[in-house]
């Protein structure tokens, strides 16, 4: 599902240019949850966000479903990740005015989706969030919004899950749910790529990706399938 | 979850915001309809000052119309009827040459053209009284010539009897003549019967004798050179228009001319007064304008500067809202919302805010026009005016987007990774 290959990212800084990537290889399958794991600032999020198409590495390929993104121009490759690829932020990036139902409908905005109402609604009952589905994010609990931004993540039927530290706000049972929902949606044909901290949430997934500050490196053992 | 439902809850989100930004439209359209609104008031207002100026005018001309009418009914006019070309300078050599039947006085008389309490014919001629050495004027008079169906009239002039003559005050005063004193003139004895006073023209040096005598001293027999109709009565309005055809018509050869009479006066004094009216309409027009000006022009002055600061404020305000929603942008991006429709969020809003701003607007600069403006017959209705409504409705959101196409493109154009980088 996801393949990047030679992939590069230098930053330019005020003290200099600073290599965070350099000829990485990554391969993620359908069906597949892959972990990454570094130090601050060895390029976890940067890997993340150009894994999703929205930052054009300096050098590498990166596909996803056999499509080059950064071959796309930006508005194609806008629309592709609409259709192909969901996120999970750490920070939620819930839109505050808009309630759990609306913003898991929010990717409609970007694509769509003939039953997005049903879906939202069967996303928000699955993932325990029917009660709270007119409250707004301000009213939530923690869990509950990255359960949120969850569900608005897989709104769109998407074939690749990139998660950036989903559990670094939540309590040791949210982040559980939140990691097991990932799980599911590996086990359900998806990949999901997850970049964290944690230990435990890396321990969940099939495959632990360690990046070295700088460069890449080797390939690590999962957790549970 | 369509763009409206978006771009209606993060409005009810930021209340202030958009408020603000309306409250800038507001202003503005305000300020535009209340200075067109007095404006057009105004303009209103004149007319009906004007065209009330005017039928106060037309009313009071056709009152004195009426009255002048009516005092015509009553007033008499005096006219002098002469051979037409007659040359009436005294001082010319050919003063009162031509002459008309003595005939014509009778023939007036039983005319009826015209209701005449007196009629007085003459023969006048500048001669020299040889036995004096001194240039008079002779007149010959006659007694009045019966008008048809009156009674005969208290003459006007003093009557003259044959052999009688009346001495202008010049003439009498330098040769010291009595009432009663034989004189002889142009070799014809006459008994001075009556010194006339002093009058200050050619009256001063007449000697009216008998108008027979006269015919005879002048060798003009049954001749004469004026009639005096006096006391007419005519109640058309251009009697003398009318009165000279008739006279005209019937006396070949002549030509009429009205006396000065208090009539004419009263004419006259009509004919002032009207172009006072319209003199005072035209004051009015001019400072009603005047008035339009100064205000037309603080509204060229004042309209462009409250339009202008409320654009840049809908623009500001709308900077502000694109910086507040930096990270929702990039989230949408992230989801994958295209930048033309990330740009569209926020020209809607800005449409909205304008489409508000305009018709809140429109109520409240009509309702200031209202308040503050002149108040003419049915204001309300004068005030209110379509197309007007129309063009705020569409220039104001026009405007807003206008103001907005800046900050909407920049955040269109942010870049989703920086925002989610920075978290």
């Amino acid at each position: 599902m996801l393949e990047i290959r030679n992939l590069s990212k230098t930053y330019r800084g005020p003290d200099g240019p600073l290599t965070v990537l350099r000829g990485l290889d990554l391969d993620v399958g359908a069906g597949e949850f892959v972990a990454v794991q570094g130090r601050s600032g060895c390029g976890k999020t940067t890997l993340l966000l150009a894994a999703g198409g929205l930052l054009h590495p300096d050098a590498g390929r990166v596909a996803v479903a056999g499509q080059d993104l950064y071959a796309l121009s930006a508005e194609a490759r806008t629309r592709f990740r609409a259709a192909r690829i969901g996120f999970v932020f750490q920070q939620f990036h819930l839109i505050p005015y808009l309630s759990v139902l609306d913003n898991v409908l929010s990717p409609a905005l970007a694509l769509k989706v003939p039953d997005a109402r049903v879906r939202a609604e069967e996303l928000v009952a699955a993932l325990g969030l029917a009660a709270r589905r007119h409250h707004v994010p301000a009213q939530l609990s923690t869990g509950e919004r990255q359960r949120t931004a969850l569900a608005r993540a897989l709104l769109n039927r998407p074939g690749l899950l990139l998660a950036d530290e989903p559990t670094g706000n939540l309590d040791r049972d949210s982040a559980d749910v939140v990691l097991g929902h990932l799980a599911d949606f590996a086990r359900n044909g998806g990949a999901v790529l997850l970049v964290t901290h944690d230990a435990e949430a890396a321990a969940r997934a099939q495959r632990v990706v360690r990046l070295e500050a700088r460069e890449s490196v080797g390939v690590g053992g999962g957790g549970e399938p | 979850m369509s763009v409206w439902r978006l771009v209606f809850r993060e409005i009810r989100y930021r209340k202030l915001s958009f408020g603000l930004a309306v409250l800038s439209v507001l202003a503005a359209v305000a300020c535009l309809v209340a200075v067109l609104t007095l404006l057009r008031l105004h303009d209103r207002r004149s007319e009906e000052l004007v065209a009330a100026r005017a039928a106060e005018a037309r009313a009071t001309g056709r009152k004195l119309e009426d009255d002048y009418r009516k005092i015509m009914l009553h007033l008499s006019f005096n006219i002098e009827i002469f051979p037409k070309g007659q040359n009436r300078d005294f001082f010319a050599a050919n003063y009162a040459a031509l002459t008309m039947p003595e005939e014509y006085a009778d023939r007036l008389g039983q005319s009826r053209v015209v209701t005449v309490n007196h009629l007085q014919p003459s023969l006048r001629q500048r001669v020299t009284w040889e036995e004096r050495k001194r240039t008079i004027l002779l007149e010959g008079a006659r007694s009045e010539v019966p008008v048809a169906g009156q009674k005969a009239k208290k003459p006007l002039l003093q009557l003259i009897g044959p052999g009688g003559m009346l001495v202008g005050y010049e003439l009498h005063a330098s040769m010291g003549l009595k009432r009663g004193e034989k004189v002889s003139l142009l070799g014809k004895s006459f008994t001075v019967q009556g010194l006339l006073p002093a009058t200050g023209d050619e009256k001063d040096v007449t000697v009216r004798v008998n108008l027979a005598e006269a015919q005879e001293l002048l060798e003009k027999p049954g001749r004469i050179n004026g009639i005096f109709a006096l006391e007419c009565n005519c109640a058309a309005p251009d009697r003398l228009g009318d009165v000279r055809k008739e006279i005209e018509r019937i006396l070949p050869g002549t030509q009429v001319i009205e006396k000065t009479t208090q009539a004419l006066t009263r004419a006259e004094a009509r004919n002032r007064a009207a172009a006072e009216a319209r003199a005072a309409i035209e004051r009015q027009k001019q400072a009603r304008a005047e008035l339009r000006g100064e205000r037309e022009r603080f509204a060229a002055l004042l309209v462009p500067l409250v339009v202008l600061v409320c654009t840049v404020g809908v623009g500001l305000l709308a900077f502000a809202n694109a910086r507040e929603r930096a990270g929702e942008v990039g989230i949408l991006r992230a989801l994958g919302v295209g930048s033309l429709r990330i740009f569209g969020l926020f020209l809607v809003r800005a449409v909205l805010a304008g489409l508000l701003g305009a018709l809140l607007g429109y109520g409240a600069g009509l309702g200031a026009g209202l308040l503050w403006g002149e108040e003419p017959a049915g204001a309300a209705a004068a005030a209110f005016e379509a197309p007007l409504l129309l063009w705020v409705v569409l220039a104001a959101p026009v405007l807003c987007a206008l103001a907005s196409w800046v900050p909407a493109l920049l955040a269109a154009r942010q870049d989703p990774a920086v925002v989610l980088r920075e978290g």
